[in-house]
């Protein structure tokens, strides 16, 4: 597979100028001020009239695109503009998963080099983000799947990813509520499981990386919409929006959900359909499951926070919808998968549900791409597994808008894959269906 | 939650449905004679609005018959129903028609081509 190059040599470890480190000194010293003199861990500038680039969408990946544009790349004259406040789209929705045993050698490329930037991204930003590699375990529920499983191991481990097959004794061992029956209507077949694989805390990657980019000069500016594009003769001049019009030398839309409806203002289309993907979170109980558990057959998949919240991801609604919210009976199905696999949880309550609206591709795989536009890039078609891809998107793409150039890792991503018939059929490792 | 209003059978829980996607896709006839960018197109380039939004749906549990809807993608209000074969009657539906992408295609004169006139 390709190598993840250098992994932030010239990354910076911890925080360089004049920000206050994070630390137990620093905790301690607060609490004699009973925490009300933390600074604040970055600015609300108003916009200049001028950037190097401007980068549509703060949640994660964009955020992260800033940071490596900063640290990596030595630009500093940067903004990230949003519509709404930072992280607030599907970052703070989705259900923390990390893991990159992906089938294709395309898709181990860029999420075991994501996989790798997060296993020192805590230490990098000087911001707890909570990296649990507790291991994510997929179950299969048939023979056909146990092979396809066997196979999809052995391709990982080609790309020399850690991925072991279980059998239900083992996987029984390791998760003592599951129920492993055979005679249930889907029984526990076996499965697979990717050790490295775990969660962290969605939240506080946007706000780690907002922090570190702050701290190297980045323009955080939120509640302030993109309505349009400056684009003359082809080349992309700037963007309006409702804080007037900002100049840019590149502009880089990472914007999800609202991929197509970003595109469309620019004047071209994406191969991007919007659709609701719904999540849950129950009351908070006693430490009962320590690894992710995946279900792709019968579409649920679990995990406890570290709170003590169950955290449930249901499937994504078949129908295009803006609306973050779906039908009911999308997370209802899922619920009955979940208590058929852990009788424990039957009685439980939950006590929020939402949906985030996701930009599935037709071949499960992303976008990391220039445009029919000069100077314009679009970061999109993450679909339903998104946040584990932060860093590596955004290191990645950040790579691609300083060079005009996709690295090796990204360039399997551009959209001319769509013309050239070389897609990157990821619908099988994808957690949700679509 | 959508409530469908399914012509046959009335308001029923779009759990019953099955989501049959964009409305109004014509197979190009002679698919050989587009370039690798217009099939691709046609093949993969959806309409993704945020609004008014033409597409097919089955009473995959009830009549199993097939209708085509207008909705808005922002509100999920359902705007229309209309029976498949014909275009939409409301002024909404007329624009959303109108302005997909699809009219004035290759792709979609490809198709039309050579049809009875």
């Amino acid at each position: 597979m390709a190598t993840s190059g250098d992994l932030g040599g010239k990354g910076m470890r911890g925080l360089r100028g004049g920000k206050q480190r994070y630390s137990i000194l620093s905790l301690a010293r607060n609490a004699f001020s009973h925490h009300e003199n933390w600074e604040r861990a970055w600015r609300s500038p108003e916009p200049k009239s001028e950037y190097d680039v401007v980068i549509v969408g703060a949640g994660g990946h964009g955020l992260a695109t800033a940071y490596y544009l900063a640290s990596q790349h030595g630009v500093r004259n940067i903004a990230v503009i949003d519509k709404g406040w930072l992280g607030g789209g599907n970052t703070g929705r989705n259900t923390t998963i990390i893991r990159s045993n992906y089938l294709w050698d395309e898709s181990a490329a860029i999420y075991e080099h994501s996989m790798k930037l997060w296993e020192g991204l805590s230490q990098e930003l000087n911001f707890n983000t909570m990296f649990s590699q507790r291991g994510v375990l997929t179950l299969a529920h048939s023979e056909h799947e146990m092979r396809e499983m066997t196979r999809r191991v052995e391709a990982i481990r080609l790309n020399g990813i850690d991925s072991e097959v279980m059998n239900p004794e083992q996987i029984k061992r390791l998760v003592p509520i599951i129920d492993t029956d055979p005679n249930l209507r889907y029984p526990v077949m076996g499965g697979f499981i990717q050790r490295r694989g775990g969660t962290a805390r969605h939240d506080a990657v946007a706000w780690g990386y907002a922090r570190a980019a702050d701290e190297l000069g980045v323009d955080i500016i939120q509640n302030c919409a993109v309505t349009g594009f400056l684009i003359e003769n082809g080349v992309v001049k700037g963007v309006e929006t409702e804080k007037g019009t900002i100049k840019a030398g590149k502009v880089a839309c990472v914007v999800a959900g609202h991929a197509g409806v970003v595109a469309e203002m620019a004047g071209f289309r994406l191969p991007i359909t919007s659709r609701p993907l719904q999540a849950l979170v129950s009351e908070p109980i006693k430490p009962i499951l320590d690894v992710v558990i995946m279900s792709n057959a019968v579409h649920m998949y679990i995990s406890q926070s570290d709170k003590g919240e169950m955290v449930l991801g249901a499937g994504a609604d078949s129908y295009n919808a803006y609306t973050q919210r779906g039908s009911l009976n999308v997370p209802e199905g899922m619920l009955a998968a979940a208590v058929e696999l852990f009788p424990v949880l039957s009685r439980m309550s939950m006590l929020r549900s939402w949906g985030g609206i996701v930009d599935t591709c037709p071949d499960a795989s992303p976008v990391i791409s220039k445009t029919p536009v000069q100077n314009l890039y679009f970061n999109c078609g993450w679909g339903t597994g998104g946040f584990k891809a932060t860093p590596g998107s955004g290191h990645v793409f950040a790579d691609l808008v300083a060079r005009d150039e996709p690295n090796k890792i990204a360039a399997p991503f551009a959209l001319d894959r769509f013309t050239g018939g070389y897609l990157i059929d990821e619908h099988g490792a994808a957690g949700v269906a679509h | 939650m959508l409530l469908i209003d399914c012509p046959w059978c009335g308001p029923r829980d779009d759990a019953e449905f099955h989501y049959g996607g964009e409305a109004h896709i014509l197979r190009p006839r002679d698919a050989a004679a587009l370039s690798d960018e217009e099939f691709a197109e046609y093949l993969f380039m959806q309409q993704n609005p945020k609004g008014p939004h033409l597409e097919r749906w089955s009473h995959a549990h009830g009549c199993r018959r097939w209708f085509n809807m207008l909705r808005n993608t922002a509100t999920n209000e359902i705007l229309e129903i209309y029976p498949m074969g014909e275009k939409p009657r409301s002024e909404a539906g007329k624009a959303a028609y109108e302005a997909n992408w699809r009219r004035g295609s290759a792709a979609e004169a490809n198709a039309l081509s050579g049809e009875s006139s």
